[in-house]
């Protein structure tokens, strides 16, 4: 085998390794406790993470700046909560949450995660 | 804190700092939280605390400006998002279009048979270059700034996938028109492929026009029901007649509504009479005949006659903002059947940018030559096909079009997992009272025994007596036929309730009895005749001695027997439960041609015979009220609650039918079947779809049969995929109900 196809196989393994590294690795969360965040929509939630307390109304605030429709619907199945996120228009929501526990939601497409989490 | 938020369009801004002038101020008004403008738009989006503030005191303050604030309702809000969705539309097709025909124009200059008949400047590898750069960097800039904004946040997405592979083919052509020697010394010939990249552009943006519209098309139930809301009402204040809008009726308005006119407002009709047609918010195909004392519906067509009505239930109040919220949570609702579409979606992208980075190694070490060019266009053709987003809509789309559907037909259903089990339901137990019945009983025999002497009269005068003051249906029905006849009411004393079987009093210092036939000694033999009939049966008397029988029924509502007719043609049993005696039972369920029943249930014991059905291994759906049969409901595996008055959101309720036609019964459950096989067909296909040719376009058929897929043909797969998996959802508007 040439030098050239065991750099291309080598570095295609490493490659394979970055790739698992940066969108699979679980992140460690620190992210801090909040009542009101704001979650700015593009290209993904960020923040990804929100953690809010459980029994006490928290406000999210959604703002999307991204043109892609795929986030233009916002969804959190367990809170059976669907929003039309309109560009560069912020929506707030306001919750209650009474259970612990982790509440994912995504775009209308479901490409797109993001989750609150309620300790 | 009620924090509400709200667009109001703005009129008469020249210039960008306008724009930064109505914001300062707005912030600055007490209980807005945030408040930003945009010029380009003229819209301030404003995010305020609903307690301190509201949208009127908002304007205001734009106005005082000097601009004009146009203010909207909620409806016209929808138009505003419909009117931004139909530009998204027009500019994709423009950007397909413009692609399509740059995509053209390098085809016939590049297609080995084509090239031949094309004019000599087409043929300019520059001019290639430079329809190409168009193409990747101003029709395909929005994949780029997706893929940007994702990979900031560390995550990937479908427009990753392209723009990754697009840019692979288009660099490579790049190479090959500025620095042909580079690729020849790798023992290519330099040929460039711009055709395949623009193509592969072309053939997306179409397959993302086409989705959109499809899409828009799948919620057009829930924006028909948004668009029955009428703008205005005309109100009746001191004596005149003025038209306001909606929003500014108040609870207790009089309200005047003329022949072909919407209900603008729940309420009650003062005066008038006219029948109205309920079809478009309930399902129910027939008008209603309205007069005084009657509601009527937000949304619902007067056709006929002038009345005036009083408003009960404005805005979100009102039965038609119930139906819309719930059909929009049943919406965003989660079916048990996605959460494994869940957890794959998180993993596709990333997986597939792995198996592209494999494909490209596997073909450049041990593929044959060129090497290089199967590595890329091979590599290309993975990250191209590779298409989560049908996965991604296989499931809401046809939830979307299954709930919006059952809704027009008077079918509200909670939420997905209702709709999900409603489909494996083989057990329909019906509440006789109330469900199967009309749940208004009335007096249909009097029969006087021992005493030929009493009359019929006498003997309603008797009873009506004992019951006055008696919230029982069965006494309501007493009362009613006495106050028909026009009998006289006596004074009664020592009363007493004898629970759940009757009353004892005296009238006139005689003890008397009313109630269930086995308070008495010995029970006329009238009393069978009647029970088998399907009616139940009191008797009045003494305590040694019956005076008279009183039969009363319930009637049936007329739709109960062809309804159970059908679930029985759909393969699914039926049953009845009622507090009555098994006789009554038995005769009411052979009316309408239910086999099995349970007779003498308490009405708290109905949630103990769910429980029995479902110990048979049935899964069964319970139909009662509401109210009264709230445990029962919430026992079943879905609960079908029928509503009462314009209140339709029912907590125990899986499924909520909104009209009292019970043969929206097997139509749910024929529903639910259809959207369950159609979310199947989608995620079926839409698996399918990607394990089959992600190996294909990685080649693992070459070996075999030199089987390859063109990156083109793989991005006109791609598009077809979402596009027939949203196609497919919209199917189920065609089906049969009936």
């Amino acid at each position: 085998m040439s030098l050239d196809k065991i750099i291309i196989l080598i570095s295609s393994v490493g490659l394979i390794g970055f790739i698992y590294w940066f969108f699979l690795s679980r992140r460690p969360d620190d992210s801090p406790m909040v009542t009101t965040a704001a979650i700015s929509v593009s290209g993904g939630y960020s923040p990804s993470v929100t953690k809010v307390p459980v029994g006490q109304p928290v406000t999210l605030t959604f703002t999307r700046t991204d043109p892609n429709p795929c986030l233009e619907e916002l969804i959190i199945p367990d809170l059976k909560i669907k929003k039309d996120l309109p560009l560069n228009t912020p929506l707030a929501l306001t919750l209650t949450l009474t259970r612990p526990g982790v509440y994912p939601f995504h775009c209308g497409m479901n490409m797109y995660h993001g989750k609150i989490i309620a300790v | 804190m009620p924090t509400r938020s709200i667009t109001i369009p703005i009129a008469g801004m020249h210039c960008a700092s306008c724009a930064v002038n109505i914001q300062r101020l707005l912030q600055r008004n007490p209980g807005v939280s945030t408040a930003s403008v945009n010029y380009a738009t003229e819209k301030a989006s404003i995010v305020y605390d609903s307690a301190q503030t509201d949208p009127q005191q908002i304007s205001a303050v734009i106005e005082k400006l000097g601009y004009k604030a146009l203010i909207t309702n909620p409806d016209e809000l929808v138009d505003v998002r419909q009117q931004a969705k139909d530009r998204e539309i027009v500019v994709l097709k423009n950007k397909f279009l413009l692609s399509a025909l740059v995509s053209a124009l390098l085809l016939w200059a590049t297609l080995p048979l084509l090239m031949q008949t094309a004019p000599l400047p087409l043929k300019n590898s520059y001019l290639h270059f430079f329809l190409a750069s168009l193409v990747q960097f101003w029709v395909g800039r929005d994949f780029y700034r997706s893929t940007w904004a994702s990979l900031k946040n560390r995550t990937a997405n479908m427009d990753t996938l392209i723009t990754i592979g697009t840019t692979v083919a288009y660099l490579y052509s790049v190479l090959v028109i500025f620095l042909p020697q580079v690729i020849s010394r790798l023992g290519v010939t330099p040929e460039p492929y711009f055709d395949t990249s623009v193509t592969i552009i072309a053939l997306i943006i179409l397959g993302k026009f086409l989705e959109a519209r499809a899409r828009g098309q799948t919620s057009q139930a829930i924006k028909k029901l948004i668009g029955l809301q009428p703008k205005t009402a005309r109100v009746v204040r001191a004596g005149k007649e003025v038209d306001i809008p909606i929003s500014e009726v108040v609870v207790g308005d009089q309200l005047r509504l003329r022949p072909g006119e919407k209900v603008p407002v729940d309420g009650v009709v003062l005066s008038g009479e006219t029948s109205v047609d309920e079809s478009l918010v309930t399902g129910e195909s027939i008008p209603v005949y309205k007069h005084a004392d009657d509601t009527v519906i937000t949304g619902t067509l007067n056709t006929t006659g002038t009345i005036l009505i009083r408003a009960q239930k404005i805005g979100r109040d009102t039965m038609l903002a119930q139906i819309i919220r719930l059909v929009e949570q049943a919406q965003a609702s989660r079916a048990p059947i996605q959460k494994l579409v869940d957890v794959i979606s998180s993993y596709f992208v990333p997986v597939v940018l792995m198996l592209s980075v494999t494909t490209f190694a596997v073909w450049y070490a041990f593929g044959p030559a060129p090497a290089l060019l199967f590595a890329l266009l091979n590599t290309v053709a993975v990250l191209i096909i590779a298409c989560p987003c049908a996965l991604g809509l296989a499931t809401p789309t046809a939830l979307v079009v299954g709930t919006g559907l059952a809704a027009q037909h008077g079918i509200l259903v909670r939420d997905a997992q209702s709709l999900e089990i409603a489909h494996r339901v083989n057990h329909v137990i019906f509440d006789k009272t109330g469900t199967l019945t009309e749940g208004k009983p009335v007096v249909t025999d009097i029969i006087s025994v021992n005493d030929k002497r009493l009359t019929t009269n006498q003997l309603l005068s008797l009873a009506a007596s004992l019951e006055t003051g008696s919230e029982h249906p069965l006494a309501q029905a007493i009362l009613q036929a006495a106050e028909k006849s026009a009998v006289t009411v006596s004074a009664v004393t020592h009363f007493k309730s004898l629970a759940g079987r009757g009353v004892e009093g005296k009238i006139h210092d005689t003890k008397y009895l009313l109630g269930a036939p086995q308070m008495f000694s010995s029970i006329p033999p009238q009393v069978s005749r009647l029970e088998k009939q399907g009616k139940t049966v009191v008797l009045v008397g003494t305590p040694t001695r019956v005076l008279g029988i009183i039969a009363i029924a319930d009637t049936l509502r007329p739709s109960a027997k062809h309804a159970i007719n059908l679930l029985h043609r759909q393969g699914i049993e039926t049953s009845l439960v009622t507090g009555d005696n098994p006789r009554t039972a038995s005769a009411i369920a052979s009316q309408v041609g239910i086999t099995r029943f349970f007779a003498q249930v308490l009405p708290a014991d109905k949630e103990k015979t769910v429980r029995q059905l479902q110990a048979e291994n049935k899964i069964v759906a319970m139909v009662g009220d509401g109210i009264n049969d709230a445990p029962a409901l919430a026992a079943a595996d879905v609960g079908i609650a029928m509503a009462s008055g314009t209140d339709v959101a029912m907590e125990s309720a899986g499924i909520t039918l909104v009209n009292k036609d019970l043969t929206t019964i097997p139509l749910a459950l024929k529903l639910s079947r259809a959207t369950l096989r159609t979310i199947k067909a989608n995620l079926f296909w839409a698996f399918a779809y990607n394990i089959v040719l992600i190996p294909v376009a990685a080649g693992v058929l070459y070996p075999f049969t030199r089987i390859l897929l063109s990156p083109i043909l793989a991005s006109a797969a791609m598009a077809t995929s979402s596009v027939s998996v949203v196609a497919n959802s919209l199917l189920l508007k065609r089906i049969r109900l009936t």
